[in-house]
């Protein structure tokens, strides 16, 4: 015993240094799972409140062309009004089904495999997790970890993350990941071989999972080939949203969820 | 000695805030970031009391992960290059080294950039290989290390000189 003490007194820097690094692995290969580490995230007080600061700052330096696309988008929404006029709602109860809520991006990501975004809502503004974000082009990511008043995001651009998607012509759904690699450029997978694919072809949300609506804009194939047992297609998705540019954002908030959920637990 | 631990508390904040704030938003040619905050470890004084060192550089890396989302690569890798730092210090300023009488405003360039270059090559060989931690992609890891090693060490290169008390 000790000299087991001795061991470690005269190795004591070495023993450190093992316990540090094997403490940053562990953190490391945790991180990697889909349940991530909940304590070492950017949507905790400080690092939020950090990020909001200094957001404060840099958002001047994009307002001209974030207007742009606000009133972009305004106008289409506004001609979708009018076009609609007159028509009602057969049942409000039906309808509404979905709740937005504006959030701003404090910090965003893309260059790294796996890619978070933070946003300046949190559970005081009732977001939870597993909510998605959209922005008027396409979809950002889903909710994976909240704070009081921040929310972190896992975004497209995340090598573990997977989004229920279909063709927009045809209405075949598939899985869309992404490699790791190019920013513009996400995959869809598990889209049969018998299926007519075409270049420029959309891809929309399927809505066949709780945290996006249906047909929500992904993206267009840029390119598609055969996977290597040849009954599956490997598509290229150039995505909508310019991920490297992205400041305001919608969550989605499904006010079905909890039904959705409770009917899953009872089939199981 | 209240001087010295006051402008390492300093250092430590400003060069955490700098990295999260500019540095990882440089982005240059899509991808590449200098990772500027290992200056710190750098530059901390030599002392006799390492494991202080390796904790505060674990800190150091633990912070940086915080507000970049990636779960304990900066601080594996910061913690990596704070117990190697040794070995170098004696390999880069030999014999001044030895009787404790490094003073870094006082090295000349060739030597700090050996320095630097050693620590910085490990650090991010070890960062790299944990962010992509996919051993089917050794190339993309040697490709990002090579490229990323440059960008920082001319980085880290040009902050320090900028902040020596020295006339170059």
């Amino acid at each position: 015993m000790q000299q087991l003490f001795n061991f470690f007194i005269k190795n004591k820097t070495f023993v450190l240094f093992l316990l540090l690094f094997s403490c940053g692995l562990s953190l490391t290969i945790r991180s990697n799972g889909y349940h991530r580490s909940k304590f070492i995230n950017s949507s905790n007080q400080i690092t939020g409140s950090v990020y909001g600061t200094f957001h404060s700052i840099s958002q001047y330096f994009n307002l001209k062309k974030e207007n742009e696309i606000l009133l972009n988008e305004n106008s289409r929404l506004k001609t979708l009004v009018f076009s609609r006029e007159n028509l009602t709602p057969v049942d409000t109860l039906l309808e509404q089904k979905y709740d937005l809520f504006p959030s701003l991006i404090y910090k965003n990501s893309f260059a790294l495999p796996n890619n978070y975004l933070t946003l300046n809502k949190g559970q005081n503004d009732s977001i939870k997790e597993d909510y998605g974000v959209i922005t008027s082009k396409g979809i950002v990511g889903i909710i994976d970890a909240t704070s009081s008043n921040y929310s972190r995001v896992l975004s497209i651009l995340n090598t573990s993350s997977r989004i229920n998607v279909k063709l927009k012509k045809t209405n075949y759904f598939g899985i869309l990941s992404w490699d790791g690699k190019s920013p513009e450029v996400a995959q869809l997978k598990d889209v049969q071989d018998l299926v007519k694919l075409s270049i420029g072809d959309t891809i929309v949300t399927s809505g066949y999972s709780s945290t996006f609506p249906p047909n929500i804009p992904v993206g267009s194939i840029l390119s598609y080939a055969l996977n290597d047992t040849e009954d599956l297609y490997i598509i290229e998705v150039k995505l909508f949203n310019d991920m490297r540019n992205l400041e305001h954002v919608y969550i989605i908030k499904n006010t079905d969820i909890n039904e959705l959920r409770a009917l899953n637990i009872s089939d199981e | 000695m209240n001087n010295i631990v006051l402008n390492t508390v300093l250092r430590f904040i400003g060069l955490v805030f700098l990295q999260i704030i500019i540095c990882s938003n440089i982005n240059f040619l899509g991808y590449l970031n200098p990772y500027i905050y290992i200056i710190f470890i750098f530059l901390y004084p030599i002392t006799n009391n390492r494991l202080l060192f390796i904790f505060l550089s674990f800190l150091l890396g633990l912070s940086v992960d915080m507000f970049l989302d990636s779960g304990g690569v900066h601080a594996s890798a910061s913690v990596a290059i704070a117990y190697v730092r040794p070995l170098f210090l004696k390999f880069s300023f030999g014999a001044a080294y030895e009787y404790q009488a490094v003073k870094f405003s006082n090295t000349t360039l060739s030597q700090r950039l050996i320095y630097f270059l050693f620590l910085v090559v490990i650090h991010h060989a070890i960062l790299f290989s944990l962010v992509v931690f996919d051993k089917n992609e050794t190339l993309l890891i040697v490709k990002q290390t090579l490229y990323s090693s440059v960008f920082t060490l001319i980085v880290c290169l040009l902050l320090t000189s900028l902040f020596s008390k020295k006339e170059l």
